[in-house]
C-alpha cells in the first residue's frame, strides 16, 4: 500500500511552489546593495609563458573599480586538492600550485589572468578586452599518451606530467599476472570513457561582500557544499577565519558535482570584496562554464577478465590512464582512486583484482567529480568487458553475470579491493528487470525492427556504487583531507513545529519535502510542522554538504539521531509532567503516555513546556528542546542494480535510437518514491547523454571543440525514452538507522553499458562484429564502424 | 539610452535601455522578474521563454526595444488570480516534473505555448515541442507526463 | 555586447535611409545575429529592426509561385506554405524549435547562409528568386559560399518567390548538439528535370549536386542514385563526422528525399 505521509509516502514537493511560480532564489536573482562586477581576463591559449599583464588602459576605462592580477594573490595561498594519494612506491602524488589568478604561466584555454571590476557588468566585459596580457605561446599537451611521453610540460617544475601512478590492491599485482597467465580464456578491452561537461543549467555565480564595521565577509555562491567552501577558502586560501566568514548557498540549478569544488571565482569575489569594501559579483556565461566549470570522466583504460572454462571470473586487471586537467580541482584525485578502484569488484565474485590508474596532468580544464564519479567509470569497463566476454565465450550476457553474482546468502561480503558490501540481493534485481524490460519479448520486437530495416539491440547490465564516503578514520587514513560525517540540529519550538537545520544541500533533490517526511514520521505530527534550513554556514551546523548520494544515507541519519535525542529529552519532560517514571513513557503518534494508564500529555504541551518552564525539572534539564547530532558512518552504503536498455541502429547513417529503457534498482528503504524515481531518471538521461551524445573535445592545441552547445550534444526530450524504473527490490543498509543506501547517482553509473552494450548487441545481430564503439556513439562512429 | 514601455503579466512596465539591453536582462534587472532564467548565451537551453503577444520566445534573443508595445507574459504571471498555482504549474508539481527548478520556468512556458497551439499532444509532440528547452535534471520522463497532465486538465476546464 | 542604436521603422523606405548609413546593418529574427553580437563578433553601430515592416510581412501564393516576404517568421511560413508546397512548410516548421521558429525569418537565413542552414538548400533547388530592395537575383547566383552571398552593403532582401515544383521533398540529418543540419537535401522535380540542393556538407555552403540532378532527369527513382558517389574532397569535417560521412549521409539523404516525393 503506498503510504500518504511519513516515510514511504511520494509527498508533493513543497518547494515547487518558488520554483514554479519564479520566485526561487538563485544567487543570480541576488543582488547586494552597491554591488560591482567583475569579468574575467582568461587565456586563450593552452600553455605559454605569461611575460606580462598590462592593466592600465583598462583601469582608465568607464565605470572600472580596480583590475585585479596574480600579483595581487602573490602572499595569497593557491587553491587546495582535498585528496592526497600516495603512488605505488609509497611518494605522495606531485601536486602543483593552483593560483587564484595565472603567476608566471597559462595552462589551459580559460585559466584566469586579471579580474576586472566595473560599475556594470557590460563595463567590466568592455574594460576586460583592453587588458593586453603578453603570452609566449608554447605546445600543448591534450592527450594522455603523449603527455607521458615527453610531450610538453603543463608544471615545469614537476619534470614530468604524471601525478602519481597509484596501484591497488598492489599486493595483489603478483597473483593477478599469475591468474591472467594460467586462465582458461582472458577477454581484453580498451577503451576511452569520454569527457564530459557536467553543465549544470544554472551557470555559476559568486558575490562577495565585506562589511567593515564587523570586518565580516560574505560569500554567496552556487554550491553544493557551502561549509566545505568556507572550510577551504578560508583555511588555505586566503587566511579568514572561520568566524569571519559566511557561506551562502541559496537556490542552486544543479550541480551534479560542478559545484561541489572551491573555485577561484569565489576566492576572488571574496578577496575584491574586502579590498574594495564593496560587493563584487560575478555571472558565469554558459561559454565561460564551459572552459571552468570542472569536466567529468576522461579515462582511457584497457581491462582484462579472466575466465575458466565454465564462465567463472577469476581475476580482473584493469589499466587506467586519468586525465586531471592543468590543476588538481577539490576531489580529482580521489575519483579514479578510491571512488573507481574500490568498486571493480562490482555484483561479482572474482577472487583477485588489480587496479593501476596513472594520473596525467594535460593542458585542459580541471577533472574532477560528475555523478557518479568514478563508478561510471569502473561500472562502464567491467559490464562492457563481461558482455564481450560472453560473446567471445558464446555464452548469454545475462547468465554469465548471474553464474557470478555474490550470493544473496553471502553478504555481508568482503571484496578483494578492500570494501565489504552490507547487503544486496543480485539475483532478485535481475529477476524484476528479465520482467520491467520483458526481455523475453525482445526477439519478436527485433523482427518488427528488421521489417523496417533497423536493427534492434538488447543490452544488459548491472551496477554497483558506494555512496555515503566514509567512515572519516579510514577515509583519513585514504588520504582525505576531510571528515566525511553530517550533522543536523533539530530545534523545536515552543508551539511545537520544529526547524531542522542540516549541512546536506539541496539543489533540486528534494530535501525540503523528504527531511520533513522523516521528522514528521518520528514526531508524529504533521509534515508541514517541520521546516528545513539549509546553505548558509550562518545558521546550520558544520556539514560537509550534498554529493555522492549521501544526504538522506549520512545527512539523514544525523537528523534522525537529533530527532532521537529530542525523544528522549522530551519523555523527560512528559514524565515530570504526567508524574511518571521516565520508563513508563510511551512516545506514539505525537502524544506522550504512562504504559497501561489513560494518562497523556500531547506534544505541543511538552514543548510549550520546555519553553515556559513553570512547572518543570529545572534541577536536572535545562529548558528548551534543541539537539544536534553528528553522524560519521560505519561504512559506505551499496546501492545496485540491473539495467536493460533497446536500441534501433539504422545502418544506413549510424543513428542510434533508444526504444526503451528499464531499471531495476536497490536503494534499500526509500523515504519518498517519487523522488527517487525522478533522480533515477534524470541518471539515465545523463548516463544516455554520455553514451550517445556529449563528448568535451579538444584539439591538438588545447582548443575546447565542443565549447557550447552548438557543439556540446545535451540530451534533449526526444533523445530519451519513456522510461520504466522500479525499486521494489530492497535489502536495507545495515548500518544505518534508516536503512537507506542513497540515489542520486544509479541512474548516471548503470545506463551507459546498458546502452552500449545495445548498440554492438543490434550491429552483430546484423552481421557487424565491431567489438567495441566509444561513447559517444555518434552517428558518424556507428557508420564508421560498421564500413571499417 | 532609450524609453521602452510595454505590458508585463497585464501590468504597464517602462524603463531606460540601451540598444543591447536583452529583453532576460530588462525584466531581471529593471522588474526585477527574476523567473525568467539565463542558461546559455547561445540562445539554446530555453531558460528564458516567456511569450510575447502570445507566442513564445527566448527572451535572451530578443532586444527589450523590440518588445516596445507589446505584451509580455512571464512566468510570474502563470499563477492563477488566488495565487493558487495554475493548471500546469500544478501539473509540474503533480507529476514531478521539476528537480532543480532552473529551467522550470521556461518549461512551464512552452507549455503553456503547446497546449494553446495543440491541446492534445502525444508524447512524440510534446518531446518535438520541447527541442528549445534543456533540462538536466528531470530525463524529462515527468515533464513529458506533467503536460500531458495539464493538456488533459485544460480540455477538461475548457468543456 | 558592444552597444549600438536601435531603430525599428515602419516603411521600408525609411529602413533604405537607416541602413545605408556605415556601419549599420539589418536585424531581422535576430536569432543569428544576436547571439553573434552577444560573443563580440560583430560590432555594428546601428541596427535596423525590419520586424515592424508590414511590407515585409505575409505569404502569398499564385501562379506557381509561393511568394514569402522577407520578414514573414519560420512559424508563418509554414502555415502560410502548408497548402500549396508541403515540402517548403515542413523544412520551415522543422527549423531550430518553436521558440526559434516565433522570430527567425526567411530573410535572415537566406542573407546569413550558414553552411548548415535549411532555407539556403530550399532556394537552390527549387530555382527561387531573391527579390531585394535594388535588384532580383537568381538562388544559383545568391549563394556565393559560406557565410557569402550576392546582397551588397545595405541591401535588403524583400521577398523570396519559390516556384512550386511538380514533387519536393527535404531530408535533414540532424547534427546531434546543434540540430543544424549535418546535411540537408532538397530535392525539387519539375517535370522529368530534378535539381538537388545540399546544405551542411560544404565547405562552399548549399550547393547543387548535379550528378544527381542528370541522374534523376528523366528517371526519378531512388535506385537512379544507386551508382553515384560524391567525393569528399571539399566537404566539411568536423567533431560530427567526417567528410566522408557526409558524402555517404548525402547519398543516403538524396535517395530518401526522391523516395518521399
Ligand atoms: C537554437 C537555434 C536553432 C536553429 N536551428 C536552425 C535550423 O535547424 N536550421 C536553420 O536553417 N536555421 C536554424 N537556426 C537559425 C534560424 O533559422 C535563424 O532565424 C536564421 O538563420 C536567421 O534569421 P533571423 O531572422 O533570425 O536573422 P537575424 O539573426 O536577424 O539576421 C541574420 C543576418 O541576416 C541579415 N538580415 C536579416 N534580414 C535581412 C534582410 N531582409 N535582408 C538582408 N539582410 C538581412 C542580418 O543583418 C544578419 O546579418 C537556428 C537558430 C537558433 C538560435
Ligand atoms: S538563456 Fe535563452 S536560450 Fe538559453
Ligand atoms: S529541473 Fe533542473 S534543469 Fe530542469
Amino acid at each position: 500500500m503506498p503510504k500518504d505521509f511519513g516515510v514511504g509516502a511520494s509527498t508533493k514537493r513543497r518547494e515547487d511552489v518558488r520554483f514554479l511560480t519564479g520566485n526561487g532564489q538563485y544567487t543570480d536573482d541576488m543582488n547586494v546593495h552597491g554591488q560591482a562586477h567583475v569579468h574575467f581576463v582568461r587565456s586563450e591559449v593552452a600553455n605559454g609563458v605569461l611575460k606580462s599583464v598590462d592593466t592600465s588602459a583598462a583601469a582608465a576605462m568607464a565605470g572600472v573599480v580596480r583590475v585585479f592580477t596574480g600579483a595581487d594573490f602573490e602572499g595569497v595561498g593557491g587553491l587546495p586538492c582535498g585528496w592526497q594519494i600516495t603512488d605505488r612506491h609509497g611518494e605522495p602524488m606531485k601536486e602543483p600550485a593552483h593560483p587564484v589568478l595565472a603567476q608566471g604561466k597559462v595552462r589551459h584555454v580559460g585559466d584566469p589572468i586579471a579580474a576586472v571590476v566595473a560599475e556594470t557588468a557590460a563595463q567590466a566585459r568592455d574594460a576586460a578586452e583592453a587588458v593586453s596580457c603578453e603570452i609566449e605561446e608554447q605546445p600543448a599537451v591534450t592527450d594522455m599518451k603523449a603527455a607521458l611521453g615527453g610531450g610538453a610540460l603543463v608544471h615545469d617544475e614537476i619534470g614530468s606530467n604524471l601525478c602519481y601512478d597509484w596501484g591497488f590492491v598492489e599486493e595483489n599485482r603478483e597473483a593477478v599476472e599469475e591468474a591472467i597467465r594460467g586462465a582458461h580464456h582472458v577477454t581484453t578491452l580498451e577503451l576511452t570513457n569520454n569527457r564530459l561537461i557536467p553543465n549544470a543549467m544554472e551557470p555559476r555565480v559568486a558575490i562577495g561582500d565585506y562589511n567593515p564595521s564587523t570586518d565580516e565577509s560574505t560569500l554567496y555562491t552556487t554550491s553544493q557544499n557551502p561549509h566545505v567552501i568556507r572550510l577551504l577558502m578560508g583555511a588555505f586560501v586566503l587566511g579568514l577565519p572561520e568566524h569571519k566568514l559566511r557561506v551562502v548557498a541559496p537556490d542552486v540549478g544543479g550541480g551534479f558535482g560542478s559545484k561541489i569544488f572551491h573555485y577561484a571565482e569565489e576566492a576572488l569575489c571574496t578577496f575584491a570584496a574586502r579590498q574594495l569594501k564593496r560587493a563584487v559579483k560575478w555571472t558565469a556565461s554558459r561559454s565561460e562554464s564551459f572552459i571552468t566549470d570542472a569536466h567529468g570522466r576522461d579515462h582511457v583504460t584497457k581491462i582484462e577478465l579472466a575466465l575458466d572454462k565454465d564462465g567463472n571470473f577469476l581475476a580482473i586487471r584493469t589499466e587506467t590512464c586519468a586525465n586531471m586537467g592543468a590543476y588538481l580541482s577539490t576531489f580529482s584525485t580521489s575519483v579514479p582512486t578510491w571512488l573507481h578502484g574500490t568498486l571493480m569488484a562490482g555484483n561479482y565474485k572474482t577472487p583477485l583484482i588489480y587496479v593501476n590508474v596513472k594520473a596525467v596532468f594535460t593542458n585542459t580544464v580541471p577533472v574532477d567529480a560528475y555523478r557518479g564519479a568514478g563508478r561510471p567509470e569502473a561500472t562502464f569497463q567491467l559490464e562492457r568487458v563481461i558482455d564481450k566476454a560472453a560473446r567471445e565465450l558464446n555464452m548469454n550476457p545475462i547468465e554469465l553475470r548471474r553464474r557470478n553474482f555474490i550470493g544473496a546468502d553471502e553478504f555481508p561480503y568482503s571484496t578483494p579491493v578492500a570494501v565489504q558490501y552490507d547487503t544486496g540481493n543480485y539475483q532478485a534485481t535481475m529477476d524484476k528487470l528479465v520482467d520491467i524490460a520483458d526481455i523475453d519479448g525482445f526477439s519478436g520486437r527485433a523482427e518488427s525492427s528488421a521489417a523496417r530495416g533497423k536493427l534492434r539491440g538488447l543490452g544488459v547490465n548491472c551496477y554497483i556504487e558506494a555512496c555515503g564516503i566514509a567512515p572519516s578514520n579510514l577515509v583519513g587514513q585514504l588520504g582525505a583531507r576531510a571528515g566525511l560525517y553530517e550533522s543536523a540540529t533539530v530545534r523545536v519550538n515552543a508551539t511545537g513545529s520544529v526547524t531542522v537545520m542540516t549541512g546536506s544541500h539541496s539543489h533540486g533533490q528534494g530535501h525540503e519535502t523528504t527531511f520533513p517526511q522523516v521528522v514528521a514520521d518520528m514526531l508524529g505530527i504533521e509534515e508541514g510542522q517541520v521546516n528545513i534550513q539549509h546553505g548558509d554556514t550562518a545558521n546550520t551546523p558544520m556539514g560537509m554538504g550534498t554529493y555522492g548520494s549521501r544526504s538522506i544515507a549520512v545527512g539523514g541519519a544525523a537528523m534522525v539521531r537529533a530527532t532521537e535525542k529530542i525523544i528522549s529529552k522530551a519523555k523527560k519532560i512528559a514524565a515530570h509532567l504526567l508524574e511518571a517514571p521516565e520508563g513508563d513513557i510511551e512516545f506514539k503518534d505525537g502524544s506522550f503516555a504512562v504504559a497501561g494508564t489513560d494518562k497523556s500529555v500531547a506534544w505541543g504541551d511538552v514543548c510549550l513546556a520546555a519553553y515556559v518552564p513553570h512547572n518543570y525539572p529545572l534541577e536536572e534539564l535545562e529548558p528548551g528542546l534543541e539537539e544536534t547530532a553528528f553522524y560519521d558512518p560505519a561504512n559506505f552504503t551499496f546501492p545496485a542494480g540491473a539495467y536493460a536498455c533497446e536500441v534501433e541502429v539504422d545502418p544506413e547513417t549510424g543513428k542510434v535510437d533508444i526504444c526503451s529503457f528499464a531499471a531495476a534498482d536497490d536503494f534499500g528503504n526509500v523515504i519518498n518514491p517519487m523522488i527517487v524515481d525522478g533522480q533515477v531518471h534524470g541518471g539515465i538521461a545523463q548516463g544516455i547523454g554520455q553514451a550517445l551524445l556529449e563528448h568535451a573535445t579538444y584539439d591538438d592545441n588545447g582548443q575546447l571543440l565542443a565549447g557550447s552547445y552548438m557543439d556540446y550534444a545535451m540530451p534533449r526530450a526526444d533523445d530519451v525514452p519513456s522510461l520504466v524504473v522500479d525499486h521494489s527490490c530492497q535489502t536495507p543498509c545495515t548500518h544505518n538507522p534508516l536503512g537507506v543506501k542513497g540515489c542520486g547517482e544509479a541512474g548516471a553509473i548503470g545506463s551507459p553499458p546498458a546502452v552500449v552494450n545495445a548498440v554492438i548487441d543490434a550491429l552483430e545481430r546484423g552481421g557487424h562484429s565491431v567489438g567495441h564503439i566509444d561513447m559517444p556513439v555518434s552517428p558518424s562512429r556507428v557508420w564508421a564502424a560498421i564500413n571499417g | 539610452m532609450n524609453e521602452v514601455s510595454f505590458v508585463v503579466n497585464g501590468r504597464e512596465v517602462s524603463g531606460e535601455v540601451e540598444g543591447r539591453t536583452l529583453l532576460s536582462e530588462f525584466l531581471r534587472e529593471n522588474l526585477r522578474l527574476t523567473g525568467t532564467h539565463v542558461g546559455c548565451d547561445t540562445s539554446q537551453c530555453g531558460a528564458c521563454v516567456v511569450h510575447v503577444d502570445g507566442n513564445a520566445v527566448k527572451s535572451c534573443t530578443m532586444f527589450a526595444l523590440e518588445a516596445e508595445g507589446s505584451n509580455v507574459l512571464t512566468i510570474e504571471g502563470m499563477a492563477n488570480e488566488d495565487g493558487s498555482l495554475g493548471v500546469i504549474q500544478q501539473a509540474f508539481q503533480d507529476h514531478h516534473g521539476l528537480q532543480c527548478g532552473f529551467c522550470t520556468p521556461g518549461m512551464v512556458m512552452s507549455a503553456s505555448a503547446l497546449i494553446s497551439e495543440n491541446p492534445d499532444p502525444s508524447e512524440m509532440e510534446i518531446r518535438d515541442y520541447l527541442e528549445g528547452n534543456i533540462c538536466r535534471c528531470t530525463g524529462y520522463h515527468n515533464i513529458v507526463k506533467a503536460i500531458q497532465a495539464a493538456a488533459e486538465a485544460t480540455r477538461t476546464q475548457a468543456a | 555586447m558592444y552597444n549600438f542604436d536601435f531603430e525599428r521603422p515602419s516603411s521600408l523606405a525609411d529602413a533604405i535611409v537607416a541602413l545605408a548609413q556605415e556601419d549599420s546593418q539589418a536585424l531581422a529574427g535576430g536569432q543569428t545575429l544576436i547571439p553573434t553580437l552577444k560573443n563580440r563578433l560583430a560590432n555594428p553601430a546601428k541596427l535596423v529592426s525590419l520586424m515592424a515592416i508590414d511590407d515585409l510581412q505575409g505569404v502569398a501564393v499564385g501562379d506557381g509561385v509561393v511568394c514569402v516576404k522577407a520578414a514573414t517568421t519560420h512559424v508563418a511560413a509554414a502555415a502560410g506554405a502548408a497548402g500549396s508546397f508541403p515540402a517548403l512548410a515542413e523544412l520551415a516548421g522543422n527549423i531550430g524549435d518553436p521558440a526559434v521558429r516565433n522570430r527567425g525569418t526567411v530573410g535572415g537565413s537566406l542573407a546569413n547562409n550558414d553552411p548548415s542552414a535549411c532555407y539556403p538548400a530550399a532556394a537552390l533547388a527549387t530555382g527561387a528568386t531573391i527579390v531585394t530592395n535594388l535588384r532580383e537575383i537568381s538562388a544559383d547566383e545568391f549563394f556565393t559560399g559560406m557565410f557569402g552571398t550576392a546582397l551588397g552593403d545595405g541591401e535588403i532582401i524583400t521577398e523570396v518567390r519559390f516556384p512550386v515544383p511538380d514533387a519536393a521533398n527535404y531530408q535533414k540529418f540532424e547534427q546531434p548538439a546543434s540540430r543544424f543540419a549535418l546535411v540537408g537535401v532538397f530535392v525539387a522535380r519539375f517535370g522529368d528535370r530534378a535539381r538537388v540542393a545540399v546544405t551542411g556538407a560544404s565547405e562552399d555552403g548549399v550547393f547543387r549536386w548535379v550528378e544527381a540532378e542528370s541522374a534523376l532527369f528523366g528517371n526519378f527513382t531512388k535506385a537512379s542514385l544507386d551508382g553515384l558517389e560524391l567525393s569528399p574532397e571539399g566537404l566539411i569535417g568536423d567533431i560530427h563526422g567526417s567528410a566522408e560521412y557526409r558524402a555517404h549521409l548525402t547519398k543516403i539523404m538524396a535517395g530518401r528525399a526522391v523516395a518521399a516525393c
